[in-house]
């Protein structure tokens, strides 16, 4: 038994299944109610466009042998699947069992994060529809570093929309995206964080929709997205099946990932999704604290809305506008989420929880002290729940954390938090 | 079919091409919006366009965008808007058309939006974007509360959407004059003269041109290329936003008069 009591299917042993059969997302772009196309019209060709081009071309050999090829030697896949002895032992009850926890190092990509997968697709993508230009959005840089990169790759002009505050509390990704020819523009709108450069990136498209393509960094935005991006980053939960095979023959208790919009937790998540004695666990910001106004806990605290393109849970006031979230962490500061997690919330398949920046602090301490690995600030909010999670499991459950992003990019944040002069 | 069709139907019975200004409600205050709106009834707009403040405007550039912002910083609220709208559209022969985003009818309820919108005497409804795959659940509701829903075409639109477009669009069908968002440009792309033809082929309804035409001139050229209707906003927000309000009240009246003007010749 590894139900905690803040499951909300705790009486069962199992989650509720999601058939097999049923297409995720629809025809349309849905997952049950949530995703859709919510843009403006002058992208709706654009949109079929890509849709129609990733059909094509995520089953021919020739883009798979091209993608596969340089997920091994460029990216350096496989990431491996470590197991966190000391993280382990922490936890451990005075008996010697408790949660063996696991490590899915996606901090070991080239780039430092799960960001390139997703990258390095689309832009095999945006190769064979032919377009030169490409755009992203960044929070904490990581996607936009991961842009810059298979642009400079592949000779593709890149232009990075990142908000002002983002761009000097992440200014190491800010320099190592101008290093590799990006122009990395900056977004003052609203706080100047991911939402704010998320809306600037989607202007941009719809002005230079017929030379550019937008390389969305999340699974959230108006359909294809979601699913392209899971299904890039789907190797991340693929690599985990057959790893956990080698390693004890079965398949992870609980999987355990921090969410913004999504990515790293989808990615993991997808493989397990119809695998109903695998619980899934997100782990969204709660800021300075769910209570104070000041957070990103959209799956917990939001309501059904329409953001950059699609319908999910959603920060926004009582007339529907959007409310500026707050985060420690810049990749996890954004009022929107993506749409499948909606929907995996609703149908109770995955369970989502926010820590908060204080807890992620002390995640971000904990995993560098008994594992020698400084994690992102983003990843540090999944390690921080184990502390809430571990004391409520039985028995010895594999847990699999997407050890999403490395924090050499957060020790400047962190340093200004952390007194290490002891 | 609503009373934005009327009006554009009576305009183009007597040869003439409708001038739509857009203001940003509650910018630089609800007092003065009020005053805009009846400044621009009497200085030649025929129907009236006024965008409801949202925080997130994804189709719209840096003037509306900042003229958004601006409102919301003031405290405007949808309520707000609204009593405007049923204090004022009473003095008014241009009917009122709503712009605004989709979130914010989500959240109140697309019925519920709708009947107050109606109740305090808009007449049409602009969703930016709410395009033709996603507008059906508002277009039965807003039929029934006496609400034209007009649906917008793009330069990138290719013609069986336009056809499609076209056949579902209320009042008018809007044709962004731009790949892009809205604002200032110099000139307006030549295009639009095929764009507003291939439109003509496949529909009777009459057609607006907005995005980017911000002088007389060019509004002069759009109708000259067939539209029935010129749709001016960032010029006109502009315009309001400088200086006091009574300077821009000012500035929007004699612009107003003069795009008038041009269209008129």
């Amino acid at each position: 038994m590894t139900r905690t009591p803040l499951s909300p299917s705790q009486n069962t042993t199992d989650a509720p299944s999601i058939s097999e059969s049923t297409q995720r997302p629809d025809n349309l772009g849905r997952f049950g109610r949530f995703g859709g196309k919510y843009v403006p019209e002058t992208l709706m060709p654009a949109l079929t466009e890509l849709e129609t081009a990733f059909y094509e071309y995520r089953d021919q050999p020739e883009f798979q042998q091209e993608l596969q090829g340089l997920m091994r030697d460029y990216v350096g896949r496989p990431s491996p699947l470590y197991f966190a002895e000391r993280l382990t032992q922490h936890y451990a009850r005075l008996d010697g069992t408790g949660a063996q926890i696991y490590l899915k190092r996606e901090d070991l990509n080239h780039t430092g994060a799960h960001k390139i997968n997703n990258a390095l697709g689309q832009v095999l993508l945006a190769k064979r529809m032919g377009k030169q230009r490409i755009i992203a959005e960044t929070g904490a840089g990581q996607h936009g570093v991961a842009t810059a990169t298979v642009c400079a790759r592949f000779g593709l002009t890149c232009i990075i929309y990142m908000g002002v505050h983002d761009m000097e509390r992440q200014s190491l990704n800010v320099f190592r995206m101008r290093l590799m020819g990006a122009e990395v523009r900056p977004v003052a709108a609203g706080t100047g964080t991911l939402k704010d450069a998320t809306s600037e990136a989607i202007r941009d498209w719809v002005t230079n929709v017929e030379t550019t393509h937008y390389i969305l960094g999340s699974v959230a935005g108006p359909h294809p997205y979601p699913m392209i991006v899971r299904d890039f980053q789907a190797i991340i939960g693929q690599e985990t099946r057959v790893q956990c095979q080698e390693k004890w023959g079965g398949l992870p208790d609980i999987l355990l990932a921090c969410i913004g919009g999504g990515s790293n937790a989808m990615g993991l998540f997808n493989e397990f999704v119809n695998e109903p004695s695998v619980r899934m666990i997100g782990v969204e910001a709660a800021g300075e604290g769910v209570d104070t106004g000041k957070h990103a806990a959209t799956l917990t605290q939001g309501r059904v809305g329409v953001l950059h393109g699609a319908m999910s849970y959603l920060l926004q006031d009582q007339d529907g506008q959007v409310i500026e979230p707050h985060s420690i962490s810049a990749g996890l500061d954004y009022p929107g989420v993506g749409p499948e997690h909606s929907f995996l919330k609703d149908e109770g398949r995955a369970e989502y929880y926010s820590v908060t920046d204080q807890e992620a602090i002390d995640g971000f301490q904990q995993l560098s002290r008994l594992e020698g690995i400084i994690p992102a600030l983003e990843t540090a909010h999944a390690i921080a729940f184990l502390n809430t999670l571990c004391p409520q499991l039985t028995g010895n459950p594999r847990i699999v954390i997407n050890c999403s992003g490395r924090g050499d990019k957060d020790v400047q944040t962190a340093a200004k938090l952390l007194d290490m002069t002891s | 079919m609503g009373l934005v069709l009327d009006c554009m139907d009576a305009l183009r019975d007597r040869g003439q091409c409708a001038l739509i200004p857009f203001i940003t409600a509650g910018d630089p205050n609800l007092e003065t919006t009020a005053e805009a709106l009846k400044t621009l009834d009497r200085s030649g707009a025929d129907l009236i366009e006024l965008g409801i403040p949202y925080s997130d405007p994804l189709a719209d550039g840096p003037v509306i965008q900042a003229a958004a912002t601006r409102a919301l910083q003031q405290g405007t609220r949808l309520e707000q808007v609204l009593d405007v709208v049923r204090q004022v559209s009473p003095e008014l022969k241009a009917p009122i058309i709503l712009f605004t985003y989709y979130n914010p009818i989500l959240n109140r309820g697309i019925e519920a939006f709708l009947q107050q919108i109606a109740e305090a005497g808009a007449r049409g409804l602009v969703v930016p974007d709410l395009p033709l795959e996603e507008v059906e659940g508002l277009l039965k509701p807003a039929a029934a509360a006496g609400i034209d829903v007009t649906l917008l075409v793009a330069p990138t639109s290719p013609k069986e959407r336009i056809e499609a477009i076209a056949t579902q669009s209320q009042g008018f069908i809007y044709l962004v004059s731009v790949t892009g968002v809205t604002g200032i440009r110099s000139q307006v792309e030549t295009r639009v003269q095929d764009l507003l033809l291939d439109l003509r082929n496949v529909t009777d309804k009459p057609i607006g041109v907005g995005f980017g035409i911000s002088q007389p001139e060019q509004a002069r050229q759009v109708r000259e290329w067939g539209a029935d209707a010129v749709i001016v906003g960032s010029a006109f927000v502009k315009r309001l936003a400088e200086g006091t309000p009574a300077q821009g009240l000012k500035a929007i009246e004699s612009f107003c008069r003069s795009l008038k003007i041009a269209i008129s010749q």
